[in-house]
């Protein structure tokens, strides 16, 4: 296949395996293709096992129309030349014969290759043969040769143009096919049933595609850490509190705890006191007087603290500000049992 | 419209899906406290500040950061930060990096110490209390200057001042030099004294004077705010007493004290022979009295409403600066003379002398360690020990100097035994004696349910316990009854201030806040709500509960009641004979009329309750 850039046609070879020439387009019996459709039916031909299309370009210089002109006739200042008869012309005669245009260019190429000289307006010969270099040149480049340094100035006279030529080399693959198969995207229970599956042939999947997400149910990450904390303390063999009593007396919350009522930690600042139920009625009045005791004047080993304290603060209710007053309720559970032992 | 489910008897928790709905839900602001008052950071470790040539001075070396941070941390107190005077200054005044401030660069250390140490809120105790440690010094032992009774300053006591502020403690410091930076020190150490266990001066209030500018004998007196007239601190007008608390409300630093004595009928108030006011604690000293640079003999005075906490505030006063006495660590006494005749001589510097077994205090810590060890170790923490004399068992007496007024118990003993040694040193070990764990059934059994519903689908959130009493009552279409929920009495924002009694609000506050999320939207929680109980000694209770939450772009009723079947099918006990229809038509507030039922079991008891949540409802 062969693409020519300027005219927007197709033009197909007979054979699409043949290495090509920039020289012998071949007019093929197919009609003219678009060069985009083209190039599709190009990539196609990939999925019927030929090798993908390499293109090769080549560029070439070839004559404009009026180069072609003058490689078959002759340039047009060796025709001034030869009209011009020995006498000399006159510039308005040779004009009128040639034309205004075509007189100037013909005048200036045959000035500058000194064929021609101007005495008093009339246009006189310098010599009596001309070589037509030009013609010979023109002739040369119709025939492909590459003349690197003379092309400027056929550039200039705008005697050559540019052809990029862009040609694609199809080869045949190893699973070239003639007959194009369609490809299989699932297999289906009709498949199964009917025994198509055996001729099945799989499209590719992408991988690279994530599944469908699907519906499920969630553990709360912070719970499952607890759970996590839990079963340490279960291994080691503690046994879990009942600890499902948000509202507290700060009597098991500070007092119990050796915790002293003018301690900022009781601070409203610090902890929630409440406003329902405000006070706690119950408190175990024995173990509430060693308290007392202990806070205001020491025992058991200690100093104490040595302020007055009072029962009104310690049945304040609170939010519990720490679970070490659950703590406090189970060591006083056990400290009612007749023996101490370790649970099991 | 989202269809709820809520189970009163059983466990519900709620867990939350996205994280953000946890900790604090998406698009939700936090409101402003309720009270514009900076809120305290919550009993905050005391930081004492320092310079740190001066501290390595006192300690006689020079030591790098690390080697600082390392005694530090041995002793039990943490270096907590770096800076230069400038740099704070800088930083108070929200000053850029390169702009002038005032303030030099001498190098600040911060040092965090335990809130029960007094001894170590200045430099000198700081220094003083690592010297000892480090062995380069020996605790000192501080003496009462031996002055015959007859010529001991006196203070007495009127009547009057029982009303307001009883007691009052007393003590000289003779000959001293004060430096600035000593002055400083001084004064620092008044403050951090009243904020730490003077309790912002409710407690205590301490008042240092210019002795030589006064004549003895002194008077604590309660008197009515009218009578009182004197030039305070810093002012040169007089001022009458109630005035003066108008004066001072636009004062930054005074305007919180005023409320200690404001109300009262009579104010307390401090004046020597000539009527000269020494002070009007709590709030202001005189300015006849102030101390300057060139005082040479201090006259400190401690009134109170705690008489130990006094004792403990006068002790640490004078222990701390007694060093700059003429007589080093002497402390000249005064006497309190009570309106009822009863005198007392203070500083009261007496050791609490204790007699403890060794056993006692190595055998809490779990290391072996002989007498002379123990001994050295508690001397090195500024605990006076010795071998005691009698008894079968090996025994320690120790001597706890004014300065460690934390100590009240062997175990304190233990604690700075176990400090001195390192509790890194103490070996690991494990229990001897194998018990076997357990859980709380009703906790096995709500972890039981939580897998159950997640397992359907849902996702578990971990909504707050404390909601606002709107969210709680009016959002879902209930009225308060005042027997229903726990009221919080000082709540910090109107976001805390009852205790949930539902978790179907807390699961609808959830939804609202993720609204947005993909449909459907399935949700649960099992968690304690809390109730009045008047069964109980505290008189309120806990109810464990489950809730879910169903919300997609059809009302989903059957969805939720799929998932009730599902949980009274894993749940029923076999012996209990469910009937065939476990819904009864109800008629909740917070449902559509006849788009919500009941579940009740067959003995009669409802269990929960279930519906198309009400347009009116959030």
């Amino acid at each position: 296949w062969r693409r020519r850039s300027r005219r927007r046609t197709w033009r197909a070879r007979s054979s699409p395996t043949s290495t090509p020439t920039a020289r012998s387009p071949t007019r093929a019996p197919s009609p003219p293709i678009k060069r985009l459709r083209a190039f599709h039916i190009i990539e196609s031909t990939v999925r019927h096992g030929v090798v993908p299309p390499q293109d090769i370009t080549r560029e070439a210089w070839v004559l404009t129309d009026e180069a072609k002109g003058y490689a078959a006739g002759g340039s047009r200042e060796v025709h001034l030349v030869a009209a011009i008869p020995p006498e000399g012309a006159s510039r308005a005669a040779l004009k009128e014969e040639f034309g205004d245009v075509v007189f100037d260019i013909a005048r200036k190429a045959a000035a500058k290759n000194k064929w021609i000289r101007f005495e008093r307006g009339i246009v006189l010969r310098t010599v009596e043969d001309t070589t037509d270099e030009m013609q010979e040149l023109l002739k040369r480049v119709e025939n492909g040769e590459v003349v690197p340094d003379l092309i400027k100035e056929l550039k200039r006279r705008k005697l050559v143009t540019k052809e990029k030529v862009i040609w694609y080399s199809l080869k045949k693959g190893p699973e070239f096919v003639v007959k194009r198969k369609t490809l299989a995207t699932d297999v289906t229970r009709e498949h199964l049933k009917s025994g198509d599956w055996k001729d099945l042939e799989f499209k590719d999947y992408n991988y690279e595609a994530q599944g469908q997400p699907i519906a499920i149910g969630y553990s709360q990450p912070l719970l499952e850490v607890r759970e996590a904390i839990q079963n340490i303390f279960l291994e080691m063999g503690f046994s879990e509190m009942p600890t499902n009593m948000f509202v507290e007396s700060s009597f098991w919350n500070f007092d119990a705890l050796f915790q002293p009522q003018q301690h900022p930690a009781r601070d409203s600042h610090d902890t929630f006191f409440l406003k329902a139920p405000a006070t706690t009625t119950q408190l175990p009045d024995d173990y509430l007087e060693k308290v007392k005791q202990v806070h205001q004047s020491g025992g058991y080993g200690s100093k104490g603290y040595g302020y007055d304290w009072k029962r009104d603060e310690a049945e304040k209710n609170l939010l519990r500000t720490h679970t070490t007053a659950v703590s406090a309720r189970m060591l006083y559970k056990l400290a009612q049992e007749e023996h101490f032992a370790p649970n099991s | 419209a989202p269809t709820c489910l809520s189970k009163p008897p059983l466990s519900a928790f709620t867990s939350s899906g996205s994280p953000a709905v946890l900790a604090r839900l998406p698009g939700s602001r936090v409101p402003p406290p309720a009270n514009n008052t900076a809120p305290q950071p919550p009993l905050a470790m005391p930081t004492v500040s320092v310079g740190r040539d001066r501290l390595f001075a006192a300690l006689g070396r020079v030591y790098t950061q690390d080697e600082f941070e390392a005694l530090c941390f041995d002793f039990g107190i943490e270096l907590d930060d770096v800076t230069t005077e400038k740099a704070i200054i800088r930083k108070e005044k929200h000053l850029e990096e390169d702009v002038e401030a005032d303030g030099d660069d001498e190098v600040i250390y911060k040092i965090e110490v335990a809130a029960n140490r007094y001894d170590l809120l200045c430099l000198e105790g700081l220094a003083r209390s690592l010297r000892i440690f480090t062995g380069s010094e020996a605790t000192p032992i501080f003496k009462i200057a031996s002055i015959p009774r007859g010529s001991m300053l006196q203070m007495h006591v009127r009547p009057q001042t029982s009303q307001i502020r009883p007691y009052v403690v007393c003590a000289v410091l003779r000959g001293v030099t004060f430096a600035e930076v000593r002055y400083n020190s001084f004064i620092d150490l008044q403050d951090k004294l009243h904020q730490n266990i003077c309790r912002k001066r409710t407690l205590v209030a301490i008042g240092t004077h210019d002795l030589d500018t006064l004549q003895g004998p002194f008077s604590y007196e309660a008197l009515p705010p009218q009578e009182i007239n004197f030039i305070p601190l810093k002012q040169e007008q007089t001022f009458r007493a109630d005035a003066l608390m108008d004066f001072y409300r636009s004062d930054m630093k005074l305007k919180k004290f005023l409320h200690i004595i404001e109300n009262s009928p009579v104010y307390p108030v401090i004046y020597d022979s000539n009527r000269t006011v020494l002070s009007l604690p709590p709030i202001i000293n005189g300015a006849h009295s102030a101390i300057t640079l060139k005082t040479r003999n201090v006259f400190i005075e401690c009134t109170a409403t705690d008489l130990t906490k006094a004792n403990i505030v006068l002790n640490t006063m004078v222990a701390m600066f007694s060093e700059y006495c003429e007589n080093k660590f002497e402390v000249e006494p005064v006497e309190v003379v009570s309106h009822d005749g009863s005198t007392a001589i203070y500083p009261d510097l007496s050791c609490y002398k204790m007699e403890v077994s060794l056993s006692d205090i190595v055998g809490p810590i779990g290391i072996s360690l002989d007498e002379t060890q123990v001994i050295s170790l508690l001397n090195k923490m500024q605990l006076q020990a010795d071998l005691c004399s009698s008894n079968r068992e090996p025994c320690i007496s120790v001597s706890v100097p004014p300065t460690r007024s934390d100590v009240l118990h062997a175990r304190d003993l233990a604690e700075d035994v176990a400090i001195a040694y390192g509790y890194n040193n103490v070996p690991k070990s494990k229990p001897k004696s194998m018990t076997i764990g357990g859980r709380q059934p009703l906790n096995r059994f709500s972890d039981k349910i939580r897998a159950e519903v997640a397992r359907a689908g849902y996702m578990e959130v971990l909504t707050f316990v404390l909601t606002s009493h709107e969210e709680n009552f009016d959002m879902l279409n209930r009225t308060d009854d005042g027997n229903k929920a726990v009221i919080i009495a000082n709540p910090r924002t109107s976001e805390f201030e009852v205790v949930r009694s539902s978790l179907m609000s807390c699961l609808l506050k959830t939804l609202k806040h993720n609204i947005d999320h993909p449909r459907p939207i399935k949700i649960f929680e099992v968690g304690d709500v809390v109730s009045l109980d008047t069964s109980r000694d505290v008189g309120a209770s806990n109810n464990r509960r489950l809730a879910a939450l169903y919300c997609n772009s059809n009302s989903g009723f059957e969805e939720i009641m799929g998932l009730v079947d599902r949980i009274v099918k894993i749940v029923r006990a076999p012996h209990i004979n469910f009937g065939q229809t476990y819904y009864v038509p109800s008629s909740e507030p917070e449902f559509f009329t006849k788009r919500q039922c009941k579940i009740v079991m067959s003995d009669g008891k409802q269990v929960g309750y279930l519906g198309i949540v009400h347009a009116e409802v959030c």
